[in-house]
C-alpha cells in the first residue's frame, strides 16, 4: 500500500451502509451515515444555524432543521444543471455546459453565508464542466470552519448505481429514495453532455481519493468515512 | 389534482394579469400573474397551468404550478407534487410532496406566544 493511501486510510472511519431495506414501497433504503452523524453534533449543539440543501427538494429535512430553530435553504443542483439554455460548446467545440451561466442564475448567496451544506451524491453526477466550479462557490457561500458533506461511489459501486434523493430521519441516519426526474427535465438536446436519462441521473466518474482531495484543496481539511456500500462519505471543513 | 371549488374567485388558465392583485375572498389561479399577490386572511391556490411572478402574502398558499417570488403565509403553505417555487417562503407550517421542487429559504416562525 502507498504511504498516500496509509496516509488516507488513517483518516478512514467505520460508517455503516444500508441496513434496513425497504420501508413502504419498494425503493426506499435507510442508511446509518458516521459523516451525517458527526455534522449533527453541530445543528444539535448550536442555535440558528443556516443550512444549504443541494439535494432534491425534502420536506423531510426541511422540518428537521426548522423544527431545531435552523434556517434551511433548499436548491436542486442537479435538476438545475439540465436547463437546455447551459449548453455551449468547450475550446475544443465539444458540448459542455455553461459554468458561468449555471453560476449565474444558480448558488446565488452573499459570502461567507453558510454553517453547514449538504452536498450528497451531488459531485458523483453532476456535468464535468459544472464539478469545480460549483465547488469553488461553495467553499466562497460557506463560513471558515463550516462544513460540507458529500459522499462519493467508489468503482465498486458500478457505473449504474440510482442517483438518490436523501432525507434526514435520526442524527446519524438519512432515508434514500431514487430519484425520478419530471418530465422538463428529461428534455436534453441529443449531441450534448447528458446526465439525466428518463430513468434517473447517471453516473457520471468515479472520483478515487486524490481527485476528491484535490476537490476540495482549498478547504481547511477533509475527512473520509467508509461505507460499506461502496460510497465514501466525505467530511469538509472550510 | 385539486380542483377549485364552485363559488371560489377564480383566474383561468388563459387569462394574463400584470400588476398588483388584492382581494378578501380565496382565489384559485391558473392563468399568469406578474406583480404582487395580497389576499391577506385569505388563500391563494395556483393550480396546476397556473405561472406566477409575483410576491404573495396571504393566510394560506397552495401550490400545483410554478410560482416565482416571496411566500408570507400566516398559517400555511403546500407544495403538490407538480410545484415548482423560486423564492423565500416566510410561514407557521408547510407541506411539500415528494417531487415538487424549491428553490429558496425556509423559515417557519410560530405564532406568537404571550
Amino acid at each position: 500500500m502507498s504511504s498516500v493511501s496509509q496516509t488516507f486510510m488513517k483518516l478512514f472511519r467505520g460508517s455503516s451502509g444500508p441496513e434496513t431495506i425497504p420501508a413502504q414501497g419498494s425503493q426506499k433504503l435507510t442508511r446509518r451515515s458516521s459523516g451525517l452523524g458527526e455534522l449533527s453534533r453541530t445543528w444539535q449543539s448550536a442555535e440558528g444555524i443556516c443550512i444549504l440543501d443541494l439535494g432534491s427538494t425534502s420536506a423531510t429535512n426541511i422540518r428537521h432543521f426548522t423544527e431545531r430553530g435552523h434556517r434551511i435553504y433548499s436548491e436542486d443542483l442537479l435538476t438545475a444543471s439540465t436547463d437546455p439554455e447551459l449548453i455551449t460548446t468547450d475550446e475544443t467545440g465539444a458540448a459542455a455546459l455553461d459554468s458561468r451561466k449555471f453560476l449565474a442564475d444558480n448558488l446565488v448567496y452573499p459570502a461567507a453565508h453558510f454553517d453547514v451544506v449538504l452536498c450528497w451524491n451531488l459531485p458523483d453526477y453532476l456535468d464535468e464542466s459544472l464539478v469545480k466550479p460549483v465547488v469553488g462557490r461553495l467553499w466562497s457561500v460557506l463560513k471558515p470552519g463550516g462544513m460540507l458533506l458529500a459522499f462519493f461511489h467508489t468503482r465498486d459501486a458500478g457505473p449504474d448505481s440510482p442517483c438518490h434523493r436523501f432525507h434526514i430521519v435520526g442524527a446519524d441516519t438519512l432515508e434514500m429514495k431514487k430519484i425520478v426526474l419530471r418530465r422538463e427535465a428529461r428534455r436534453v438536446p441529443s449531441g450534448t453532455a447528458q446526465t439525466a436519462t428518463a430513468d434517473g441521473f447517471q453516473l457520471q466518474r468515479v472520483f478515487n481519493n486524490r481527485h476528491i482531495e484535490n476537490l476540495f484543496r482549498d478547504f481547511a481539511s477533509i475527512k473520509f468515512f467508509l461505507a460499506r456500500d461502496n460510497i465514501r462519505e466525505v467530511l469538509v471543513v472550510r | 389534482m385539486s380542483a377549485p371549488a364552485s363559488g371560489l374567485a377564480q383566474i383561468g388558465k388563459s387569462v394574463v394579469i400584470k400588476g398588483e392583485l388584492s382581494g378578501s375572498e380565496d382565489l384559485y389561479l391558473d392563468g399568469q400573474v406578474e406583480g404582487s399577490i395580497a389576499l391577506k386572511g385569505n388563500s391563494l391556490t395556483v393550480g396546476p397551468n397556473g405561472q406566477v411572478k409575483a410576491s404573495v402574502d396571504a393566510k394560506a398558499v397552495m401550490v400545483q404550478g410554478k410560482l416565482e417570488g416571496n411566500i408570507q403565509a400566516s398559517d400555511r403553505v403546500e407544495l403538490r407534487k407538480s410545484a415548482i417555487v423560486t423564492g423565500d417562503i416566510t410561514t407557521q407550517r408547510i407541506s411539500i410532496e415528494e417531487g415538487a421542487s424549491l428553490k429558496g429559504k425556509v423559515d417557519t416562525h410560530r405564532a406568537d406566544v404571550k
